[in-house]
């Protein structure tokens, strides 16, 4: 198969230096660079949901804007949505109880359409978070730019795409120009050699890799993950991964599309097709770091270092393997970090030196854009099959990324598996990830959850978030503290 | 966008490092369909503890917001930007900021200052004093009236736009014909690029 002619394979210059993954993908979206630098970069995906694209389209709509390429957006609400039934036994869609959130639910399903943009209901087997719709239906696509209004978009990364999430004003400047005005990035290379420990998954070695860098570690980066450990990852766990890349502070992380991602890829609805699909796969053969391209910076991290791992604090970076204790704020070198510690030790309600497994917990979230796919359903299932949650978990939900996903689960008995371990079984959205929809953790209660955030009030004001894999929450159901799920199995 | 070319007055002396969007605005905020009022819940945690910087009325309607490392990390809400031009903060000086913040911070009109630590460390000092900061963008330099004097590198698109008050949409828009040019490339080339939606 022929390499495919882009706009950087057909410039000899251009294509004789080594380069990074990132630095390729970059190079081929280019459509000007100004004087100063700043480089006009094209968008071939944009994802759109409800809470961030309201004053984007008001914009538009004053100034008399159109969307330059409509079919190059997709739109699906979750953020907002409620994850109790959205049908009545007469199959009537359920109205939306608060009426701001119904308003701005409302106003997507407006505007979308209004703008020619293609629309999920909430009702549709389709729907989902964004973040699990886009590679679901094939809309998003090795070596393609891709965006949302929302930060986790760097999941993406998990099919070799250049992913980052944006804010409304550049929502809006996508949406009349398909392109954004950039400064590159650099590139930054995490290397892991050799390969993970049983019972540590994909999500224990994100936490672990912003553990070691720590929340600003990736910061003006893009992160390229690179190594044995995530060639042998299957591309749901790459989505894992490359989504708390901006935990890290990085703009985006990529992972080099290869045959899983090809596997993974092949027959979704809005993938290439036919003879179009050849010239794709031959087009994103091409996609990975040349040999002798040069990272700005360079982290390696020992595959066999890592284990289930759990936060302690109120910032991602406040990482623990769970075999480890609650640190001392005078642990840390740097004045700034001794008193963040303090304040998140204060609002965590831990005392210093107190092991992990025994930090009780009385809620457990499965869900979010990092850990709703069908293989974290199945990996939380298989070690809550004929257990029961404990007496002191209050609290504890599953909550499947996408329709889709729900509907394969349930035809391979998962939902049953939940409910029987004292779980509820909800509709899809990002739930009690980020404490704006009515699922949220109570005021100094404690939850186990899967999602990507630890922050101040993130589940809701009060709530105290331990991050964990969905396999580790659901060990701290089972057990009702924090728990280590290798002695589970 | 209000152009901004130089910012003087009191300084709010938080900080405090990894503040994230979620500590500026929380999400129950964000049900909102207009970009006006977030200001009422701008940094509410902070602000429910006693004595907090922001309720102190030393520090009220200082236009300048003085933070740790790592300012504005965490989801990439716009609201963020929003809350804090509504308390009328239009300069923020931080170590480091989060990608994605600074560059909301900067279509609204909002200055993220960058400096080394000791400099914040020692224009915190001056803010708890309750002394005025003088932030100039054509100079690119933060001074004290104790003649600290610090000098700050900005991009110089964003300082172009920031001075002028641009908008990068209608700049953007008016590259109309080179950005088509880049799509009949494209779409010649590779057209599964440019089918989207209408692939399915």
């Amino acid at each position: 198969m022929g390499r495919t002619p882009t706009p950087e394979t057909m410039d000899p210059n251009m294509a004789s230096r080594p380069r990074t993954l990132y630095e390729k993908i970059w190079d081929a979206h280019v459509v000007e660079t100004r004087d100063d630098g700043t480089a006009l970069i094209y968008i071939d995906r944009h994802l759109v949901h409800e809470v961030t694209s309201p004053q984007a389209f008001e914009a538009l709509k004053v100034a008399g804007r159109p969307v330059r390429r409509p079919e190059l957006t997709l739109a699906v609400p979750d953020h907002n949505l409620p994850t109790t039934a959205r049908l009545d036994s007469a199959g009537k869609p359920v109205p939306i109880a608060d009426p701001e959130s119904a308003a701005q639910l409302a106003a997507l399903e407006v505007n979308a359409p209004a703008f020619g943009i293609r629309y999920i209901p909430a009702t549709a087997k389709e729907q989902g978070i964004v973040h699990v719709v886009g590679p679901e239906q094939g809309f998003s696509l090795p070596g393609t730019t891709i965006v949302c209004g929302d930060s986790h978009t760097a999941c993406h990364g998990g099919l070799g795409a250049l992913a980052f999430g944006i804010g409304t004003s550049e929502v809006e400047h996508v949406l009349a120009t398909q392109t954004l005005l950039l400064q590159q990035s650099k590139p930054m290379e995490v290397r892991v050699e050799g390969d993970l420990g049983p019972g540590v998954s994909a999500k224990d070695l994100i936490l672990h890799i912003i553990g070691t860098i720590g929340a600003a570690g990736g910061s003006g980066y893009v992160i390229e993950y690179r190594g044995r450990a995530f060639e042998a990852m299957t591309l749901e766990e790459r989505l894992t991964v490359c989504n708390m890349s901006i935990e890290a502070g990085a703009r985006a992380g990529l992972i080099a599309p290869d045959d899983v991602t090809f596997a993974y890829l092949k027959g979704r609805p809005m993938a290439p097709k036919g003879a179009e699909w050849d010239a794709a796969v031959a087009y994103w053969r091409t996609l990975h770091t040349d040999e002798g391209a040069v990272f700005a910076k360079s982290v390696t991290i020992n595959a066999a270092d890592v284990e289930p791992s759990v936060t302690w604090g109120t910032s991602p970076e406040d990482v623990v393997p769970i075999g480890g204790r609650v640190p001392h704020p005078e642990d840390f070198a740097d004045e700034s970090k001794r008193v963040a510690a303090q304040k998140s030790l204060d609002y965590m309600g831990l005392v210093p030196g107190t092991p992990m497994t025994q930090v009780p917990i009385e809620n457990v979230f499965i869900g979010s854009c990092t850990n709703s796919r069908i293989e974290d359903l199945r990996a939380a299932a298989a070690i809550l099959k004929g257990r029961r949650k404990a007496d002191n978990v209050r609290w504890a939900i599953v909550v499947p990324g996408s329709g889709l996903v729900k509907a394969m689960a349930e035809e391979e008995g998962l939902d049953r598996i939940f409910t029987e371990a004292g779980f509820e079984w909800r509709e899809p959205g990002c739930s009690a990830c980020l404490g704006m929809n009515p699922d949220k953790v109570p005021p100094g209660e404690r939850c186990a959850s899967t999602s990507n955030r630890n922050f101040v009030g993130r589940q809701g004001p009060g709530a105290r978030t331990h991050l964990v894999s969905p396999a580790m929450a659901a060990a701290a159901a089972v057990t009702g503290r924090l728990a280590d799920v290798r002695e589970l199995v | 966008m209000q152009p901004l070319t130089r910012v003087e007055g009191r300084a709010i002396p938080l900080g405090l490092k990894n503040v994230d969007t979620d500590i500026i605005i929380p999400a129950k905020w964000l049900k909102t369909i207009s970009r006006e009022g977030l200001g009422a819940g701008a940094f509410e945690a902070l602000r429910a503890e006693p004595g907090n910087v922001f309720d102190d009325p030393a520090y009220k309607g200082a236009p300048i917001l003085i933070a740790g490392d790592n300012y504005g990390c965490g989801s990439s809400r716009e609201h963020a930007a929003w809350a804090m031009l509504d308390l009328g903060i239009r300069v923020v000086i931080a170590p480091s900021f989060s990608d994605i913040h600074s560059g909301n911070a900067v279509k609204n009109g909002i200055l993220p200052v960058v400096l080394p630590q000791e400099a914040v460390d020692r224009l915190l000092e001056v803010a708890r004093e309750g002394l005025e900061i003088s932030v100039d963008l054509d100079q690119q330099t933060v001074t004290t009236p104790y003649q600290d004097r610090f000098t700050f590198d900005i991009d110089p698109f964003r300082k172009h736009c920031l001075l002028n008050g641009l908008d990068e949409v209608g700049l953007t828009m008016a590259r109309g014909e080179a950005i088509g040019g880049f799509e009949a490339q494209r779409t010649a080339a590779q057209p599964w690029l440019m089918r989207g939606t209408e692939a399915a």
